[in-house]
């Protein structure tokens, strides 16, 4: 581990991105890969400012595909390496992480959604759902952490270098640009001040010793001669995500216990969810909160449980459905009456999910 | 003398013979590889990183560490290994389309940044592991799956000049060849001149190496060699075209 980032705890007021390098530096990231695009473009501009105080370096690529397979090359040298990336960038991107999830690779990247492809709008959505929790061709075998504020931004980023090198799947911090771009005050503090443990990074390539002589090589693909051999090498990934799910999982609930409407919703959308349901509880409304942290694997028991007791869940995001299929599909054979509230590309207030709960209710 | 020449001590025997089809060139680029890595004493410290096409066949043909990727992707996942661990040799091997198309963005970049590591191209003038399409290599006349009457170069362009490009935008420093599996010798050579210059750390190093896919190009023995010797030549140039200043003299 390198020297330490952080002295004590420390109050501050910052900016998502910047609390993201912030992170990432505190956490021992060695080397970032990144190309430029909005909303993230400020975790790279302060990381290029600190990471040579501290001995971390940084290349900037070409694009997103470099970026990415630039990660897994950085990665598979044994370095905690990571991206960050965004909307056309995360679509760019999905074809490196395919490969680091084929190969089972540590690989971590921060997504700051945007809205729509191309330019699009550049600075909030819930529209990667789907293609940070799912994209690429593969099974989906990632985890993706769906923070709510700067203190989980920080929080988050730095278990994500636990996690991906502890489970050795991509790990993935999920914000927006709403997040990358307000200040709000948080605490920073160095993890091991906290005894937080960070996994150890181990080199894939470039051991001591000579291959064939001291050590095998190591020798890692893509490539297979029969169906079988491939569906063989995904058994046992398949195994070993499900066997962690229930470790890794994590959500957040509140008022659930007696509630008979579920607020669901994650990400920034989940903090008006929560207002929304401590203010209507005032005024003595059986609403409850439920917020998945984790989009993948997604905290199903828990879910199941809460939605089941409510018997009516309302589904709120700033997309399409994205969040709600994969409820859906967690959810498959529940009874429980599924209301979606999407506005794709667009935010939530609290009093909005307030006016929706209350017409529901009475 | 029936004795066979030794196999470089870098090749993993268990995984000979090779996987390519009789006749193929890349065996031979390999075997010029493979002895650079022993002469220069580089096999605990090499990463060799092969592309997708007939390339990634090399992904178990050297007892040195080895990462098999994405179609064009070799040379980005070979600058982040190098960036993270500059003690390491990386050699991005790849195609014709690997490099000069769906990878174009990678090489150029990888050449501009001037990053310290070694690309190997082969050149066989299309794509052959899927069944002989028209590359940015193929030859104006030649007949591919997808240029069944000829390339027309009116339509098409030209062969691609790889290494006049990288020799282009690379500052001096760099290393920029282009051999041919016809001889060895100079291509060893070459190979060990571009890993040097890896080492040393000067700059970017580039071959492109002429190469032969008689299962494509539909050619018997003699065919095949007069196309590798006779008509690759009108359009690609083999010698060396940049060398660091200190190497001194340039092809012999």
């Amino acid at each position: 581990m390198a020297e330490k980032v952080i002295a004590g705890e420390k109050r501050v007021f910052m900016t998502g991105n910047e609390v993201v390098a912030w992170a990432a530096l505190a956490a021992g990231a060695e080397i970032m890969y990144g190309y430029p695009i909005t909303p993230q473009n400020e975790i790279m501009h302060y990381w290029t400012r600190l990471a040579p105080k501290y001995n971390r370096k940084f290349l900037q690529t070409e694009d997103e595909l470099s970026a990415g397979f630039t990660t897994v090359g950085g990665v598979m040298a044994g370095k905690r390496a990571f991206t960050a990336t965004a909307g056309p960038g995360n679509t760019l991107m999905q074809e490196p992480i395919s490969m680091a999830e084929a190969m089972r690779l540590p690989f971590v990247a921060m997504i700051i959604q945007r809205g729509g492809p191309s330019t699009g709008t550049v600075i909030y959505s819930q529209q990667e759902v789907m293609m940070t929790v799912l994209g690429g061709n593969g099974e989906g075998l990632r985890i993706v952490y769906s923070t709510a504020n700067h203190q989980e931004l920080f929080d988050y980023s730095i278990k994500a270098f636990d996690t991906a090198w502890k489970y050795r799947f991509p790990t993935f911090v999920l914000a927006d640009g709403y997040q990358g771009k307000m200040r709000e005050p948080l605490t920073i503090y160095d993890p091991d001040d906290r005894g937080i443990k960070i996994s150890d990074t181990e080199p894939y390539v470039g051991r001591p010793g000579t291959p064939g002589v001291d050590r095998p090589p190591g020798h890692y693909r893509n490539t297979y001669n029969v169906e079988e051999e491939l569906y063989e090498v995904l058994q046992d990934h398949i195994k070993d995500f499900e066997s962690i799910a229930d470790e890794v999982s994590e959500y957040e609930s509140m008022a659930s216990d007696d509630a008979e409407l579920l607020v669901v919703a994650h990400g920034v959308v989940a903090r008006a969810a929560k207002q929304a349901t401590e203010a209507l509880r005032q005024q003595g409304l059986k609403v409850g909160y439920f917020r998945p942290i984790t989009l993948r694997p997604l905290p199903s028991t828990p879910l199941r449980e809460a939605v089941n007791r409510a018997g009516r869940m309302l589904v709120v995001e700033s997309a399409y459905g994205q969040l709600g299929r994969l409820l859906k599909e967690a959810l498959y054979g529940a009874t429980a009456e599924f209301i979606p509230y999407y506005k794709p590309g667009v935010g939530f207030t609290p009093e909005e999910i307030m006016a929706r709960c209350r017409e529901l209710i009475t | 003398m029936a004795e066979k020449p030794a196999m470089p001590a870098s090749w993993r025997v268990e995984s000979k013979p090779h996987k390519f089809c009789p006749g193929c060139g890349h065996g031979i680029a390999l075997r010029a590889l493979g002895q650079a890595i022993d002469e220069l004493g580089i096999q605990d410290r090499t990463v060799f990183g092969c592309d997708i096409g007939c390339s990634l066949l090399a992904w178990d043909f050297f007892n040195v560490d080895t990462i098999q990727t994405h179609h064009g992707r070799t040379t980005p996942v070979m600058v982040g290994v190098k960036r993270a661990n500059p003690d390491l040799i990386c050699i991005a091997y790849m195609g014709d389309g690997g490099g000069y198309a769906i990878g174009a963005q990678h090489l150029v970049n990888a050449a501009s940044r001037n990053d310290k590591i070694t690309a190997i191209l082969i050149n066989n003038t299309q794509y052959a592991m899927t069944g002989g399409q028209m590359a940015p290599t193929t030859m104006p006349g030649q007949k591919t799956e997808t240029t069944p009457y000829g390339r027309d170069p009116e339509l098409t362009g030209l062969p691609a000049q790889g290494p006049e490009m990288i020799a282009t935008i690379t500052p001096e420093g760099a290393y920029v060849a282009r051999g041919t599996v016809s001889k060895l010798r100079q291509l060893k050579k070459m190979m060990v001149r571009a890993l040097k210059c890896q080492m040393e750390g000067r700059g970017f190093s580039f071959i492109e190496v002429l190469s032969t896919c008689p299962t494509n190009w539909r050619t018997n023995a003699r065919e095949t060699w007069s196309f590798l010797e006779e008509k690759m030549p009108q359009y690609f140039q083999i010698g060396e075209i940049k060398i660091p200043v200190s190497e001194g003299d340039a092809d012999e």
